[in-house]
């Protein structure tokens, strides 16, 4: 048998790092949404504990914010997609300067960065808010109607690059046919270039949606005195940070992960090889229709929140509380009988980490395990820097 | 109902380029008309005009006698035949077919019975449920057809259908489209740039050359008696000798081709303009018009020089040579037509198959 030469390890190293770069994260904030500690940490491994999705289920402004989200991501669909496909059909039917023109105008919001559109989004609608002498109640200062149309500047811009791509492919001769068999002109383009759009109207849909939910930094303009999902979740990192954070992207991924799988079964199931292989097996045949794949991931889906709901590690937690309990008496203890003088500034600074602010009480321990911001510590270091 | 045609001093431009020039002419009702000319000489934009997507610069377009300016495609009693087909690939080949009627509300068990009807009428019974990207290039082609007849028009326009079809395809086409055109009783206006196929389906024909209608009749006028140089070369194969008109009685003229004796010529098409003595002129004399000569001294005869010979089974094309001047020959292989290809060769042609006409632009080969 010959070794294999160094060479040929190295696609193999390349792609585990490539994986471990992409997926790494995202494991291992999955695996901290279930650590009972209250920062969002893989060790110390305290807890197995489901409590932080009750937490997220009970988190009013974060709920509110995804409401939020929601609504302005259905807005911005319904206003940037008809406006996306419209510049589209515009640009494929124009001469080519016009084209090269318009085209570099319609790209443009994408080109700008998302806070200059935020601002001038604000500035834009408060000059006309102004000028019509509206109330501060009007649509011009609500936080919902302002993120729709800042947002839709750029993402109207995205989807029509996706329709244009499709729409390249159109033969124009198709809609004179269709006016020629006497069709009119709104039945020539709802009978003949939107079915064939179809695809490209999903696929901008889902972009277009997914684009509006995600989007920060216009948003964080736009949306005044209201908030969404991720102006919620960007405080949240600022004023203190809990797993329930992490329950939301296992909520996030495996909404992902199940639509992904979805819709790979379906373009498996349609392909014509399988179709040949499934023809003369009828069990295997509804076993991988992506309806009975769906069904599946539903049920495990369902209980997986009535495992979540149900299951209770408060036993477990209070078991860890007690230790740590001990564990700080015995510190305070020590310190009192070592190094007394050393100990006057602990009552007037509490065990007060940088991100566990609003909720770090006595019991909430320091985020980084080497304890470099405790009190002692600081002591040490603000003696030493004077 | 069939409709007559009348296009009236009809001009397109584009910009600065005129690609239909002050077409002139009428179409009956029931006639299967045929337009004839190179690839890019206009006949696809004076289509249009008559379909309704593309309005004359001037002129008028008739059809029954009604004005069609300001009418649109989908309000003129005509259906087009693109020269891609233009089938809808997302439907089926029965929704195809039914289009016309489902954008006029007809409802859907009347629509799929109609659909049914036309697939029997173009052979293709049972068929309605295909895709359109299963079918072969000759049932689409029937398929277009099909759907066009369902709009029930008047007129039907046909833009080279034939054109992607294989030969043997074609050919076959031909007479269905012709069998077709017979059992439905409709107005006929067909493209092309194939003379084959203008000659062996049209009632009339009006032949094209950049923009403008060279020459309207029927296949048999068209071929026999061009009235123009560029008719004369376009349409079948053609020789061409420069010469200079001697005398001219309105019936018998003589030219002298600088071959030998002037030839005598008694086929000049009498609307054609007249030639008088001392104009120059084409003198053309098709292929299949040439024979070699049976006696010395026989009229119209010349002495010629074998070039090359190809073999065809039936016809041998022959390439002679008149004084510098390269004369193609077509004769039937029954034997009797022996040439000796190291001594000269005399040929000669009927007086009624010299075709003289004012000099003028050849099609190029
Ligand atoms: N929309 C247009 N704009 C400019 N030129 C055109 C247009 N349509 C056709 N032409 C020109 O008109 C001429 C005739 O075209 P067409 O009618 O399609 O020819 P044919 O069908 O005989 O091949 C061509 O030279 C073509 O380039
Ligand atoms: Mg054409």
């Amino acid at each position: 048998m010959r070794m294999k030469s160094p060479t040929a390890l190295i696609p193999g190293l390349y792609l585990t790092l490539f994986f471990a770069y992409l997926f790494g994260p995202l494991i291992i904030m999955v695996i901290t949404a279930f650590n009972s500690s209250t920062f969002p940490r893989v060790s110390p491994w305290e807890c197995f504990t489901t409590d932080w999705f009750g937490k997220l289920a009970s988190d009013d402004k974060l709920l509110s914010g995804l409401g939020n989200s929601l609504l302005i991501g259905v807005g911005v669909v319904c206003v940037a997609i008809p406006i996306g496909l419209a510049a589209a059909i515009t640009l494929s039917q124009v001469g080519p300067k016009l084209r090269a023109a318009l085209y570099t105008i319609f790209i443009a919001p994408i080109l700008v960065p998302g806070v200059v559109i935020g601002l001038s989004t604000l500035i834009f609608w408060d000059r006309i808010g102004t000028l019509f002498n509206a109330p501060y109640e009007s649509f011009f200062y609500d936080g919902t109607f302002l993120t729709i149309f800042g947002q839709v500047t750029f993402i109207a811009a995205y989807s029509m690059l996706v329709f244009l791509s499709r729409i390249q492919r159109f033969d124009t001769t198709l809609t004179e046919a269709a006016l020629d068999m006497g069709a009119t002109p709104t039945q020539a383009f709802v009978k003949v270039l939107l079915p064939f759009m179809a695809p490209a109207i999903g696929s901008a849909t889902v972009l277009a949606f997914l684009a509006s939910l995600e989007n920060y930094n216009t948003t964080v303009f736009t949306i005044v005195s209201s908030s969404t999902f991720t102006t919620v979740l960007s405080s949240k990192v600022r004023y203190g940070l809990d797993p329930s954070i992490s329950a939301v992207a296992v909520i996030i991924i495996a909404i992902t992960l199940i639509g992904a799988i979805i819709y790979e079964c379906r373009n498996r199931y349609y392909t014509k090889g399988w179709a040949h292989v499934i023809a003369e097996r009828p069990a295997l045949k509804i076993a991988t229709h992506p309806g009975t794949v769906a069904v599946i991931l539903g049920v495990l889906t369902l209980a997986a929140v009535l495992f979540i709901q149900n299951h209770d590690s408060s036993v477990c937690t209070a078991q860890v509380l007690e230790e740590k309990r001990a564990l700080q008496q015995q510190l305070m203890e020590q310190q009192s009988i070592n190094t007394p003088q050393q100990a006057v500034p602990a009552p007037t600074m509490p065990n007060l980490g940088p991100l566990g602010g609003d909720e770090g009480g006595a019991s909430a321990p320091s985020p980084f395990g080497n304890n470099i911001f405790s009190p002692e510590n600081l002591g040490t270091s603000a003696r030493e820097g004077n | 109902m069939t409709k007559e045609i009348s296009l009236e001093h009809v001009w397109v431009e584009f910009g600065e380029f005129t690609a239909v020039h002050k077409a002139n002419l009428n179409i009956a009702g029931g006639e299967f008309f045929s337009f004839l000319g190179p690839s890019g000489c206009g006949k696809t934009t004076l289509l249009r005009c008559i379909s309704g997507f593309q309005e004359p610069t001037r002129g008028k377009v008739k059809i029954g006698g009604q004005d069609m300016r300001g009418v649109g495609p989908n309000k003129r009693p005509t259906a087009l035949i693109f020269q891609n087909l233009a089938l809808f690939p997302l439907r089926s080949v029965a929704d195809n077919i039914a289009f016309p009627l489902e954008v006029r509300g007809v409802d859907k068990k009347t629509r799929r019975k109609r659909a049914d009807e036309l697939l029997e009428l173009i052979a293709l019974p049972g068929q309605g449920d295909k895709k359109v990207s299963e079918l072969s290039g000759g049932q689409k082609q029937r398929v277009a057809i099909a759907r066009a007849l369902a709009v029930e028009p008047d007129i039907l326009l046909l833009d080279e259908p034939l054109s992607a079809l294989d030969l043997k395809l074609r050919q076959h086409m031909r007479t269905e489209l012709r069998a077709i055109q017979k059992q439905v009783g409709l107005t006929f206006i067909y493209i092309t740039h194939d003379q084959g196929e203008a000659l062996t389906m049209s009632d009339r024909i009006a032949v094209m050359n950049k923009g403008k209608i060279e020459q309207i009749g029927d296949g048999k006028a068209i071929y026999d008696h061009p009235t123009t140089s560029f008719v004369a070369s376009f349409v079948g194969e053609n020789n061409v000798l420069d010469g200079t008109v001697l005398s001219n009685d309105g019936k018998v003229m003589k030219i002298d081709a600088g071959l030998g004796t002037p030839f005598t010529v008694e086929n000049h098409p009498a609307g054609g303009p007249a030639l008088a003595p001392g104009d120059a002129c084409h003198l053309f004399v098709r292929p299949e018009a040439l024979r070699l000569s049976k006696d010395d001294g026989a009229i119209n005869q010349f002495e010629t020089n074998f070039i090359t010979e190809e073999f065809e089974g039936n016809m041998r094309h022959i390439v002679m040579n008149a004084s510098g001047t390269d004369l193609k020959l077509s004769l039937i292989n029954d034997g009797t037509n022996a040439i000796d290809a190291n001594t000269p060769v005399k040929l000669d042609f009927a007086p009624e198959m010299g075709i003289a006409l004012k000099p003028g632009e050849l099609a190029s080969a």
